[in-house]
């Protein structure tokens, strides 16, 4: 469903992406491991529509149609979602009022009715509850005054409730502890379907050992260098990138 | 805006007409002022002497002053003398004769506003016949005052029907030499509300401008005066959120509460006054003097307003808190875009001990807009033990306008405590890209931002404002995003 084809990317006049290809059927878990520079971030931005990224060659098909052409909140609409490595705090803003009105915004796109106000507390209740967070959140403005934890766990939260397609984890582990990533970790594994595709940016093999990928890549100097099964995660924790690295995909 | 309410307003300007027995010469004056003018407008209103002794006294002094210039604010030099000072109701014939004429942004903002076509006609000036109409609702809502008791009229009508009243409070909370437009506005004010709400009485409904509102001409230099009397109680809605137009562009009105022991008084104003064409031309000066006296025991006065509309918006809704234990509240939005101009906020002065103020100002700038808070907290030496607070917040929305801060504070007594706090803050790029991210439009998004932003001050507006007031925000908004 996500076709990636020799992508070029540039951050002003740098190249970042030097020819990135990378397939995703639907139901699949992708891994993307590689050291810092790499391109992981250039990866996720590009695909969820940030502003700052010059394409200059290569393409990306979603369900065969022009992922680049679309607008940000379009591929939104279109079931892309992006877990944010830093989500940001918009105050002012209920977080129960934003998941209302992005559902509503993808079920108007979707040529759908808007929620109903009960069924939607009712579903939003029981979401909160699976990621073990406190109701009262939901009250509370954006990630205002969040734990890095909890800024995670509600990145989490928003994907359960919005149902997207393809789902890009970018290093959703970065700050968390153990028992943050345990939760954060059966959250994401509750949300794995045959219809849903992971793309899931990291660094650590910790949060492997929870979320067990399909598929392995390694992202060096803007390109796949290697991809593999789970167990190329681990040779890597073993043997760190180095051996990878100069080696052209 | 319904039929009905169109019907009561048809109806009431039609009564109105009815009291104006002497012929007009001419259906609008020449432009230009002196005391002749004076006496013919009070003549033609057919006000007590008083009234006219009132409205020269005024004149004399106005013409005595010079223009404030101290505010943030570039205004163009503004020719008294060609203006025309009266205009008699239903002539609108410098107005557009249809809908075709009417500027083609302004119809696409009726209609984001749910504005029903007769009702845009309305609102862009063109002249409607008054269609005389079955009577059931405004008998009703009529009927409904009187048996509470309730005074709530056009001005011209309380100087023909209570001129005691009147004359007893009239400019007594704001003199006319109190500044050089409320000078003006009593020497030649046309129109406004009178309220008086009896002792005791709690006003059965929300009193709305709409309902009393002169069909054609939009008040140029509108005066109300509202009184509520001991332990009463009475909500007051000015305004409306679809953009007026009207062809003359100083609008400096004076709107006088009196609050005596236990009474209360809310206040709540939309304005979307017609903000000038996208390089600013044409809009128009809402320069206005408001201010309230909280005069006996616990007597409690509210100003919310938000204001989206005008060129310039210069106005500065206070509080005189005398009566020990009065409160005095301000909650305002002020909202500017493309080339609008705000020097705006509130005064709050204590007298009495133990009072109480709340100010809670949000002022938001995008396009090449600039945005003044200017808000004095004043503590005199007999107000012991008194209270304020202050939240003054800005949000920037672009690159391009401009947020300032004005606050004065000047304590004479030990035992008060005055608490103020400020933040300027702008829609990030992240926010935007965030909420794009799930889904939003950025238009969409910078509009759920600002009504976060702004939700203290919408909590504060009787429902069907607040529920107007947040679509028109974000109507006011379009175009500064991108």
């Amino acid at each position: 469903m996500l076709s990636i084809k020799n992508l070029h990317v540039n951050v002003g006049d740098k190249p970042i992406l030097k020819g990135l290809s990378l397939d995703i059927k639907p139901g699949e878990v992708h891994a993307i491991m590689g050291p810092n520079g790499a391109g992981k971030s250039t990866l996720s931005h590009v695909l969820s529509g940030k502003a700052g990224y010059t394409v200059t060659e290569g393409s990306v098909s979603y369900y065969g149609q022009d992922l680049l052409a679309m607008a940000p909140e379009i591929r939104a609409r279109e079931g892309v979602f992006l877990a944010f490595q830093y989500p940001v705090e918009i105050p002012g803003v209920s977080n129960i009022y934003l998941l209302k009105a992005a559902l509503n915004a993808i079920r108007n796109h979707k040529g759908l009715p808007e929620v109903d106000a009960m069924d939607f507390l009712t579903l939003v209740k029981g979401k909160v509850k699976l990621l073990q967070m406190d109701e009262k959140f939901l009250y509370r403005a954006v990630n205002e005054g969040f734990s890095g934890g909890e800024k995670k766990r509600n990145e989490i939260l928003q994907a359960a409730i919005l149902e997207p397609k393809l789902c890009i984890l970018d290093e959703t582990d970065s700050g968390l502890d153990i028992d943050a990533l345990r939760i954060v970790s059966e959250g994401v594994n509750s949300l794995r379907s045959a219809e849903r595709s992971f793309l899931m940016i990291t660094h650590y093999q910790r949060l492997l050992d929870y979320i067990k990928p399909d598929v392995v890549h390694v992202l060096a100097d803007g390109r796949m260098v290697k991809s593999g099964g789970p167990e190329l995660a681990l040779e890597l924790e073993e043997k760190g990138y180095s051996w990878l690295e100069g080696q052209a995909a | 805006m319904s039929t009905s309410v169109q019907e009561i307003e048809n109806l009431i300007s039609q009564g109105y007409k009815q009291g104006f027995v002497t012929d007009l010469e001419a259906d609008t004056f020449v432009p230009g002022l002196d005391e002749t003018v004076i006496r013919r407008l009070s003549q033609i209103k057919n006000e007590p002497a008083f009234m006219l002794e009132y409205r020269l006294k005024a004149f004399r002094h106005w013409q005595t002053m010079t223009p404030p210039d101290w505010a943030q604010l570039k205004v163009a030099a503004i020719d008294y003398q060609s203006i025309s000072y009266y205009s008699a109701p239903k002539s609108k014939k410098a107005g557009p004769k249809s809908l075709d004429e009417v500027d083609p942004q302004l119809l696409d903002t009726y209609k984001k506003l749910g504005i029903p076509l007769d009702e845009q006609e309305r609102l862009a000036g063109i002249a409607v016949d008054a269609v005389f109409d079955s009577v059931s609702v405004a008998t009703t809502f009529k009927a409904k005052l009187k048996e509470a008791g309730v005074i709530f009229c056009p001005m011209s009508e309380a100087l023909v029907e209570y001129p005691e009243l009147v004359q007893q409070y009239l400019g007594t909370v704001v003199p006319p030499g109190d500044n050089f437009f409320a000078a003006l506005n009593s020497a030649v004010f046309t129109d406004g509300s009178f309220v008086y709400i009896p002792k005791g009485v709690r006003c059965p409904m929300e009193l709305s401008t709409y309902f009393r509102i002169n069909a054609a001409n939009t008040g140029q230099f509108e005066r109300t005066l509202i009184i509520a009397d001991e332990g009463s109680h009475v909500s007051y809605l000015e305004g409306c959120t679809a953009p007026m137009r009207d062809e003359n562009q100083l609008h400096a009105a004076v709107v006088e509460l009196v609050a005596l022991e236990n009474a209360t008084i809310k206040y709540s104003t939309v304005q979307n006054w017609y903000p000038g064409d996208k390089d600013g031309i044409g809009g128009i000066y809402n320069f206005v003097t408001k201010r309230a006296e909280c005069r006996g025991r616990k007597a409690k006065v509210s100003w919310t307003q938000v204001e989206t509309g005008s060129a310039i918006t210069w106005k500065y809704p206070s509080c005189v808190l005398l009566g020990d234990d009065s409160v005095g509240e301000f909650y305002s939005v002020a909202l500017t875009n493309n080339l609008q101009q705000a020097d705006t906020g509130t005064k709050m002065i204590h007298i009495g001990k133990n009072t109480r103020s709340t100010i809670v100002s949000k002022g938001i700038s995008a396009g090449r807009a600039q945005n003044t808070y200017r808000g004095l907290v004043k503590i005199a030496k007999s107000a012991l033990n008194a209270r304020n607070h202050t939240q003054c917040d800005s949000l920037l929305v672009g690159d391009k306008c401009g947020a300032h801060t004005f606050p004065y504070v000047e304590v004479k007594q030990p035992s008060a405590q005055v608490e103020h706090e400020a933040t300027t803050s702008k829609i990030s790029e992240e926010q935007l890209f965030f909420c794009q991210q799930r889904g939003l439009s950025a238009e969409d998004a910078v509009s759920m931002i600002v009504n976060g932003f702004c939700k203290e001050v919408f909590r504060e507006l009787p429902m069907e404002f607040a529920v107007e007031a947040q679509a028109l925000l974000g109507i006011s908004l379009e175009g500064a995003v991108g």
